[in-house]
Protein backbone atom coordinates (compact mmCIF):
# COMPACT_ATOMS: atom_id res chain seq x y z
CA UNK A 1 0.00 0.00 0.00
CA UNK A 2 0.85 3.59 -0.61
CA UNK A 3 1.48 5.79 2.24
CA UNK A 4 -1.19 8.28 1.96
CA UNK A 5 1.20 10.96 3.74
CA UNK A 6 3.87 10.28 0.81
CA UNK A 7 4.01 13.40 -1.54
CA UNK A 8 6.03 14.84 -4.48
CA UNK A 9 7.00 18.33 -5.34
CA UNK A 10 4.64 19.76 -8.52
CA UNK A 11 4.55 23.74 -9.48
CA UNK A 12 0.64 25.06 -9.88
CA UNK A 13 0.06 26.53 -13.28
CA UNK A 14 -1.77 29.61 -11.50
CA UNK A 15 0.86 30.99 -9.08
CA UNK A 16 3.85 28.98 -10.86
CA UNK A 17 4.93 28.03 -7.12
CA UNK A 18 5.81 24.72 -6.12
CA UNK A 19 3.20 22.63 -4.37
CA UNK A 20 3.27 19.20 -3.07
CA UNK A 21 0.62 16.67 -4.35
CA UNK A 22 0.24 12.97 -3.58
CA UNK A 23 2.39 11.04 -4.56
CA UNK A 24 0.33 8.66 -6.10
CA UNK A 25 -2.11 10.99 -8.08
CA UNK A 26 -3.74 9.55 -11.29
CA UNK A 27 -4.16 11.44 -14.59
CA UNK A 28 -7.38 12.79 -14.52
CA UNK A 29 -7.47 13.34 -11.10
CA UNK A 30 -8.19 16.87 -9.43
CA UNK A 31 -6.70 18.39 -6.62
CA UNK A 32 -7.37 21.46 -4.75
CA UNK A 33 -3.97 23.82 -5.14
CA UNK A 34 -3.01 24.69 -1.47
CA UNK A 35 -2.27 27.97 -2.58
CA UNK A 36 -5.25 29.64 -3.92
CA UNK A 37 -7.71 26.37 -3.59
CA UNK A 38 -8.00 26.15 -7.34
CA UNK A 39 -8.90 23.11 -8.78
CA UNK A 40 -6.56 21.75 -10.48
CA UNK A 41 -6.38 18.60 -13.12
CA UNK A 42 -3.25 16.51 -13.38
CA UNK A 43 -2.63 15.97 -17.31
CA UNK A 44 0.32 14.01 -16.75
CA UNK A 45 2.31 12.18 -14.30
CA UNK A 46 5.69 11.24 -14.75
CA UNK A 47 6.58 14.26 -13.68
CA UNK A 48 3.31 15.33 -12.27
CA UNK A 49 1.87 18.28 -14.34
CA UNK A 50 -0.95 20.07 -13.41
CA UNK A 51 -3.17 21.93 -15.32
CA UNK A 52 -6.57 24.35 -13.94
CA UNK A 53 -9.35 22.20 -13.86
CA UNK A 54 -12.42 22.69 -16.06
CA UNK A 55 -15.78 24.68 -14.26
CA UNK A 56 -18.14 22.44 -12.88
CA UNK A 57 -21.35 22.03 -15.14
CA UNK A 58 -24.79 21.85 -14.53
CA UNK A 59 -25.33 18.74 -15.70
CA UNK A 60 -22.77 16.97 -13.91
CA UNK A 61 -23.43 14.67 -10.99
CA UNK A 62 -24.39 11.41 -10.43
CA UNK B 1 -10.48 -18.36 -10.84
CA UNK B 2 -12.01 -15.66 -13.60
CA UNK B 3 -9.86 -14.71 -16.20
CA UNK B 4 -8.31 -10.97 -16.16
CA UNK B 5 -11.12 -8.34 -17.54
CA UNK B 6 -9.99 -5.67 -19.83
CA UNK B 7 -12.05 -3.32 -18.29
CA UNK B 8 -12.13 0.23 -19.86
CA UNK B 9 -13.30 3.42 -17.50
CA UNK B 10 -14.71 5.89 -19.58
CA UNK B 11 -13.89 9.21 -17.45
CA UNK B 12 -13.49 13.07 -17.65
CA UNK B 13 -12.40 13.25 -13.89
CA UNK B 14 -10.91 10.82 -11.75
CA UNK B 15 -13.05 11.06 -8.65
CA UNK B 16 -12.34 9.22 -5.39
CA UNK B 17 -14.71 6.54 -6.62
CA UNK B 18 -13.17 5.91 -9.60
CA UNK B 19 -9.88 5.82 -7.66
CA UNK B 20 -11.08 2.70 -5.40
CA UNK B 21 -12.56 1.21 -8.50
CA UNK B 22 -9.33 1.12 -10.73
CA UNK B 23 -7.20 0.29 -7.46
CA UNK B 24 -9.52 -2.67 -6.89
CA UNK B 25 -9.12 -3.56 -10.04
CA UNK B 26 -5.81 -3.44 -10.48
CA UNK B 27 -5.25 -5.28 -7.05
CA UNK B 28 -6.81 -8.52 -8.95
CA UNK B 29 -4.34 -7.97 -11.92
CA UNK B 30 -7.02 -6.55 -14.14
CA UNK B 31 -5.88 -5.18 -17.53
CA UNK B 32 -7.50 -1.23 -16.81
CA UNK B 33 -7.68 1.30 -19.57
CA UNK B 34 -8.64 4.54 -18.78
CA UNK B 35 -10.54 6.75 -21.93
CA UNK B 36 -10.92 10.45 -21.63
CA UNK B 37 -13.56 10.80 -23.02
CA UNK B 38 -12.26 14.72 -23.67
CA UNK B 39 -10.20 13.11 -26.31
CA UNK B 40 -11.65 10.31 -27.72
CA UNK B 41 -13.81 10.61 -31.61
CA UNK B 42 -16.99 8.90 -31.55
CA UNK B 43 -17.53 7.50 -35.20
CA UNK B 44 -20.81 6.12 -36.14
CA UNK B 45 -19.33 3.12 -38.27
CA UNK B 46 -16.05 2.36 -35.99
CA UNK B 47 -15.36 2.26 -32.76
CA UNK B 48 -12.51 4.37 -31.32
CA UNK B 49 -8.96 2.32 -30.94
CA UNK B 50 -9.36 2.95 -27.08
CA UNK B 51 -12.15 0.73 -27.30
CA UNK B 52 -10.16 -2.30 -28.74
CA UNK B 53 -10.74 -5.98 -26.92
CA UNK B 54 -11.89 -4.31 -24.19
CA UNK B 55 -14.61 -6.77 -22.26
CA UNK B 56 -16.47 -4.04 -20.56
CA UNK B 57 -16.61 -0.83 -20.59
CA UNK B 58 -17.76 1.47 -17.18
CA UNK B 59 -19.32 5.07 -18.07
CA UNK B 60 -18.02 6.75 -15.12
CA UNK B 61 -18.83 10.29 -16.88
CA UNK B 62 -19.25 13.12 -14.77
CA UNK B 63 -21.02 14.66 -17.35
CA UNK B 64 -25.23 13.23 -17.67
CA UNK B 65 -25.09 14.56 -21.71
CA UNK B 66 -21.45 12.74 -22.08
CA UNK B 67 -23.35 9.76 -20.72
CA UNK B 68 -26.23 9.66 -22.57
CA UNK B 69 -23.65 9.93 -26.03
CA UNK B 70 -21.62 7.46 -24.61
CA UNK B 71 -23.21 4.69 -23.18
CA UNK B 72 -25.53 4.63 -27.06
CA UNK B 73 -22.11 4.47 -29.14
CA UNK B 74 -21.07 1.78 -27.11
CA UNK B 75 -24.06 -0.01 -27.87
CA UNK B 76 -23.91 0.54 -31.22
CA UNK B 77 -20.53 -1.19 -31.54
CA UNK B 78 -21.85 -4.19 -30.14
CA UNK B 79 -19.24 -3.25 -26.33
CA UNK B 80 -21.02 -3.93 -23.23
CA UNK B 81 -21.04 -1.17 -21.06
CA UNK B 82 -22.13 -0.34 -17.41
CA UNK B 83 -24.35 0.86 -17.03
CA UNK B 84 -26.88 0.70 -20.71
CA UNK B 85 -28.29 3.36 -22.66
CA UNK B 86 -31.42 2.70 -21.47
CA UNK B 87 -30.34 3.16 -17.91
CA UNK B 88 -28.81 6.30 -18.85
CA UNK B 89 -31.35 7.92 -20.28
CA UNK B 90 -34.02 6.87 -17.74
CA UNK B 91 -31.60 8.14 -15.00
CA UNK B 92 -30.75 11.33 -16.61
CA UNK B 93 -33.89 13.12 -15.66
CA UNK B 94 -35.99 13.38 -13.37
CA UNK B 95 -39.34 12.84 -14.89
CA UNK B 96 -38.10 9.96 -16.75
CA UNK B 97 -36.76 8.43 -13.24
CA UNK B 98 -40.37 9.19 -12.08
CA UNK B 99 -42.31 7.73 -14.69
CA UNK B 100 -40.01 4.73 -14.70
CA UNK B 101 -40.48 4.24 -10.94
CA UNK B 102 -44.10 4.71 -10.71
CA UNK B 103 -44.95 2.17 -13.99
CA UNK B 104 -43.04 -0.29 -11.74
CA UNK B 105 -45.44 -0.15 -8.80
CA UNK B 106 -42.51 1.39 -6.71
CA UNK B 107 -43.92 4.36 -4.25
CA UNK B 108 -42.17 7.37 -5.10
CA UNK B 109 -43.69 10.99 -4.17
CA UNK B 110 -46.45 12.61 -6.14
CA UNK B 111 -44.94 14.65 -8.73
CA UNK B 112 -46.03 16.61 -11.61
CA UNK B 113 -44.68 18.42 -14.57
CA UNK B 114 -45.54 21.82 -16.43
CA UNK B 115 -43.81 23.74 -18.94
CA UNK B 116 -44.94 27.13 -18.12
CA UNK B 117 -44.78 29.45 -15.00
CA UNK B 118 -47.95 29.95 -14.81
CA UNK B 119 -49.19 26.65 -14.95
CA UNK B 120 -46.42 25.62 -12.40
CA UNK B 121 -47.33 27.94 -9.82
CA UNK B 122 -51.00 25.91 -10.00
CA UNK B 123 -49.26 22.69 -9.01
CA UNK B 124 -47.68 24.46 -6.07
CA UNK B 125 -50.65 25.64 -5.14
CA UNK B 126 -52.90 22.43 -5.50
CA UNK B 127 -50.01 20.62 -3.51
CA UNK B 128 -49.55 22.97 -0.70
CA UNK B 129 -46.76 24.45 0.87
CA UNK B 130 -43.44 23.44 1.45
CA UNK B 131 -43.07 21.26 -1.72
CA UNK B 132 -39.78 21.03 -3.49
CA UNK B 133 -39.11 21.96 -7.10
CA UNK B 134 -36.02 20.23 -8.79
CA UNK B 135 -34.08 20.53 -12.28
CA UNK B 136 -34.99 18.12 -14.21
CA UNK B 137 -31.29 17.18 -14.86
CA UNK B 138 -28.50 17.80 -12.04
CA UNK B 139 -27.09 16.63 -8.88
CA UNK B 140 -25.21 16.54 -5.87
CA UNK B 141 -28.67 18.85 -4.41
CA UNK B 142 -28.12 21.42 -6.53
CA UNK B 143 -30.47 23.98 -7.72
CA UNK B 144 -33.00 22.09 -5.73
CA UNK B 145 -35.65 24.81 -3.70
CA UNK B 146 -37.87 24.19 -1.08
CA UNK B 147 -41.04 26.14 -2.19
CA UNK B 148 -42.49 27.78 1.40
CA UNK B 149 -45.19 29.89 0.46
CA UNK B 150 -46.92 31.41 -3.17
CA UNK B 151 -44.14 34.48 -3.19
CA UNK B 152 -41.28 32.21 -2.99
CA UNK B 153 -42.93 29.79 -5.78
CA UNK B 154 -43.49 33.15 -7.91
CA UNK B 155 -39.84 34.62 -7.63
CA UNK B 156 -38.40 31.51 -8.39
CA UNK B 157 -40.59 30.28 -11.29
CA UNK B 158 -39.83 33.81 -12.51
CA UNK B 159 -35.85 33.37 -12.46
CA UNK B 160 -35.94 30.01 -13.73
CA UNK B 161 -37.88 31.10 -16.52
CA UNK B 162 -35.75 34.01 -17.27
CA UNK B 163 -32.48 32.81 -16.36
CA UNK B 164 -32.22 29.04 -16.99
CA UNK B 165 -31.31 27.66 -20.34
CA UNK B 166 -34.03 25.59 -21.90
CA UNK B 167 -33.79 22.45 -19.12
CA UNK B 168 -35.55 25.19 -16.66
CA UNK B 169 -38.74 25.71 -18.68
CA UNK B 170 -39.46 22.50 -17.21
CA UNK B 171 -41.08 22.32 -14.14
CA UNK B 172 -40.69 19.57 -11.96
CA UNK B 173 -42.51 19.91 -8.82
CA UNK B 174 -43.02 17.36 -5.98
CA UNK B 175 -44.55 16.91 -2.60
CA UNK B 176 -42.45 17.66 0.66
CA UNK B 177 -41.72 13.98 2.03
CA UNK B 178 -41.31 14.38 5.69
CA UNK B 179 -38.42 12.14 5.56
CA UNK B 180 -37.67 12.10 9.49
CA UNK B 181 -34.31 14.58 9.00
CA UNK B 182 -32.51 11.70 6.58
CA UNK B 183 -32.65 9.88 3.75
CA UNK B 184 -31.32 6.21 2.27
CA UNK B 185 -28.77 5.66 -0.13
CA UNK B 186 -28.45 1.69 -1.91
CA UNK B 187 -25.40 0.64 -3.61
CA UNK B 188 -27.17 -1.97 -5.66
CA UNK B 189 -25.95 -4.13 -8.44
CA UNK B 190 -28.75 -5.98 -10.46
CA UNK B 191 -31.24 -5.06 -7.37
CA UNK B 192 -28.40 -6.77 -4.92
CA UNK B 193 -27.60 -4.56 -2.58
CA UNK B 194 -24.09 -4.12 -1.57
CA UNK B 195 -24.61 -1.99 1.44
CA UNK B 196 -26.49 0.86 2.52
CA UNK B 197 -26.27 4.30 4.22
CA UNK B 198 -28.44 6.79 6.03
CA UNK B 199 -27.67 10.72 5.23
CA UNK B 200 -28.52 13.24 8.03
CA UNK B 201 -28.94 16.57 8.44
CA UNK B 202 -30.82 19.08 10.18
CA UNK B 203 -30.85 20.51 6.57
CA UNK B 204 -33.90 19.63 4.43
CA UNK B 205 -30.98 18.33 1.70
CA UNK B 206 -29.47 15.74 2.93
CA UNK B 207 -27.26 14.99 0.75
CA UNK B 208 -23.73 13.31 1.42
CA UNK B 209 -22.05 15.51 -1.49
CA UNK B 210 -23.86 18.85 0.85
CA UNK B 211 -22.32 17.40 3.88
CA UNK B 212 -24.95 15.41 5.46
CA UNK B 213 -24.09 13.11 8.46
CA UNK B 214 -23.61 9.45 6.85
CA UNK B 215 -24.07 6.16 8.63
CA UNK B 216 -24.17 2.23 8.04
CA UNK B 217 -28.32 1.15 7.79
CA UNK B 218 -30.28 -2.38 7.38
CA UNK B 219 -31.80 -2.68 4.97
CA UNK B 220 -35.42 -4.52 5.66
CA UNK B 221 -37.80 -7.31 3.69
CA UNK B 222 -39.36 -4.10 2.48
CA UNK B 223 -36.66 -2.07 1.46
CA UNK B 224 -34.81 -5.15 -0.18
CA UNK B 225 -37.97 -5.58 -2.21
CA UNK B 226 -37.96 -1.97 -3.56
CA UNK B 227 -34.28 -2.11 -4.30
CA UNK B 228 -34.81 -4.36 -6.60
CA UNK B 229 -37.69 -3.09 -8.09
CA UNK B 230 -36.42 0.10 -9.01
CA UNK B 231 -33.28 -1.50 -10.41
CA UNK B 232 -35.10 -3.57 -12.64
CA UNK B 233 -37.73 -0.27 -13.36
CA UNK B 234 -34.65 1.11 -14.62
CA UNK B 235 -32.75 -1.82 -16.50
CA UNK B 236 -30.11 -3.11 -13.69
CA UNK B 237 -26.80 -2.57 -13.34
CA UNK B 238 -24.36 -0.75 -11.05
CA UNK B 239 -26.93 1.71 -9.64
CA UNK B 240 -27.85 4.16 -6.37
CA UNK B 241 -30.97 4.09 -5.01
CA UNK B 242 -32.22 6.94 -3.00
CA UNK B 243 -35.24 6.35 -0.70
CA UNK B 244 -36.87 8.72 2.27
CA UNK B 245 -38.95 7.07 5.19
CA UNK B 246 -42.27 8.07 5.29
CA UNK B 247 -43.47 6.39 8.91
CA UNK B 248 -45.05 3.07 7.69
CA UNK B 249 -43.72 2.48 4.43
CA UNK B 250 -40.40 4.35 2.32
CA UNK B 251 -40.19 6.09 -1.34
CA UNK B 252 -37.63 5.60 -3.37
CA UNK B 253 -36.71 9.67 -5.23
CA UNK B 254 -34.53 8.05 -7.51
CA UNK B 255 -32.10 5.95 -8.71
CA UNK B 256 -29.05 6.88 -9.95
CA UNK B 257 -26.95 5.31 -12.87
CA UNK B 258 -23.20 7.15 -12.62
CA UNK B 259 -23.67 6.27 -8.50
CA UNK B 260 -20.94 7.55 -6.10
CA UNK B 261 -19.73 5.21 -3.87
CA UNK B 262 -16.83 6.97 -1.80
CA UNK B 263 -18.86 7.72 1.55
CA UNK B 264 -20.54 4.65 1.41
CA UNK B 265 -17.12 2.49 1.24
CA UNK B 266 -16.00 4.93 4.11
CA UNK B 267 -19.15 4.14 6.57
CA UNK B 268 -19.52 0.33 5.95
CA UNK B 269 -18.30 -2.80 6.49
CA UNK B 270 -18.38 -4.25 3.22
CA UNK B 271 -15.43 -3.41 0.73
CA UNK B 272 -17.61 -1.91 -2.31
CA UNK B 273 -15.27 -1.38 -4.72
CA UNK B 274 -14.20 -5.03 -4.35
CA UNK B 275 -17.54 -5.92 -4.50
CA UNK B 276 -18.27 -4.25 -7.68
CA UNK B 277 -15.11 -6.13 -9.74
CA UNK B 278 -16.54 -9.44 -8.01
CA UNK B 279 -19.78 -8.72 -10.34
CA UNK B 280 -17.74 -7.33 -13.46
CA UNK B 281 -15.83 -10.88 -13.00
CA UNK B 282 -18.77 -12.79 -12.75
CA UNK B 283 -21.10 -10.85 -15.71
CA UNK B 284 -17.67 -9.86 -18.35
CA UNK B 285 -15.42 -12.69 -17.97
CA UNK B 286 -14.75 -14.73 -21.31
CA UNK B 287 -18.20 -16.95 -21.91
CA UNK B 288 -19.85 -14.80 -19.26
CA UNK B 289 -21.72 -12.56 -21.75
N1 LIG C 1 -39.71 15.32 -2.10
C1 LIG C 1 -38.79 15.51 -1.17
N2 LIG C 1 -39.14 15.80 0.11
C2 LIG C 1 -38.22 16.01 1.07
N3 LIG C 1 -36.90 15.92 0.86
C3 LIG C 1 -36.48 15.62 -0.38
C4 LIG C 1 -37.41 15.39 -1.45
N4 LIG C 1 -36.70 15.10 -2.56
C5 LIG C 1 -35.42 15.14 -2.21
N5 LIG C 1 -35.26 15.45 -0.90
C6 LIG C 1 -33.98 15.61 -0.19
O1 LIG C 1 -33.09 16.26 -1.05
C7 LIG C 1 -31.93 15.51 -1.31
C8 LIG C 1 -31.55 15.57 -2.77
O2 LIG C 1 -32.60 15.06 -3.54
P1 LIG C 1 -32.36 14.27 -4.90
O3 LIG C 1 -31.67 12.99 -4.61
O4 LIG C 1 -33.65 14.21 -5.62
O5 LIG C 1 -31.39 15.29 -5.63
P2 LIG C 1 -30.09 15.09 -6.49
O6 LIG C 1 -29.58 16.45 -6.72
O7 LIG C 1 -30.44 14.27 -7.68
O8 LIG C 1 -29.08 14.28 -5.57
P3 LIG C 1 -28.13 13.04 -5.91
O9 LIG C 1 -28.16 12.82 -7.38
O10 LIG C 1 -26.78 13.45 -5.43
O11 LIG C 1 -28.70 11.89 -5.16
C9 LIG C 1 -32.26 14.10 -0.87
O12 LIG C 1 -31.10 13.53 -0.33
C10 LIG C 1 -33.35 14.29 0.14
O13 LIG C 1 -32.81 14.41 1.44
Amino acid sequence: MTDDSETVVATDPVTGEEIDVPADVEVGEIIDSPITGAELEVVAVDPITLEEAPELEEDWGE
Amino acid sequence: MSDSLTVGILYSRIRRDEKLLLEALRERDHDVRKIDVRKERFDIEKPPEAFEDVDVLIDRCLSTSRSLYITRFAESYGIPIVNSAETAQVCADKAHNSLALKEAGVPTPRTEVAFTKETALEIVESFGYPCVLKPVIGSWGRLMAKIDSRDAAEAIFEHKATLGHYEHKVFYIQEFVEKGGRDIRVVALDGEPVAAMVRSSDHWLTNAAKGAETAEFELDDRALELVKKASDAVGGGLLGVDLMETGDDYTVHEVNHNVEFKALDGVVEENVPARLVDWLEENYAEGEQ
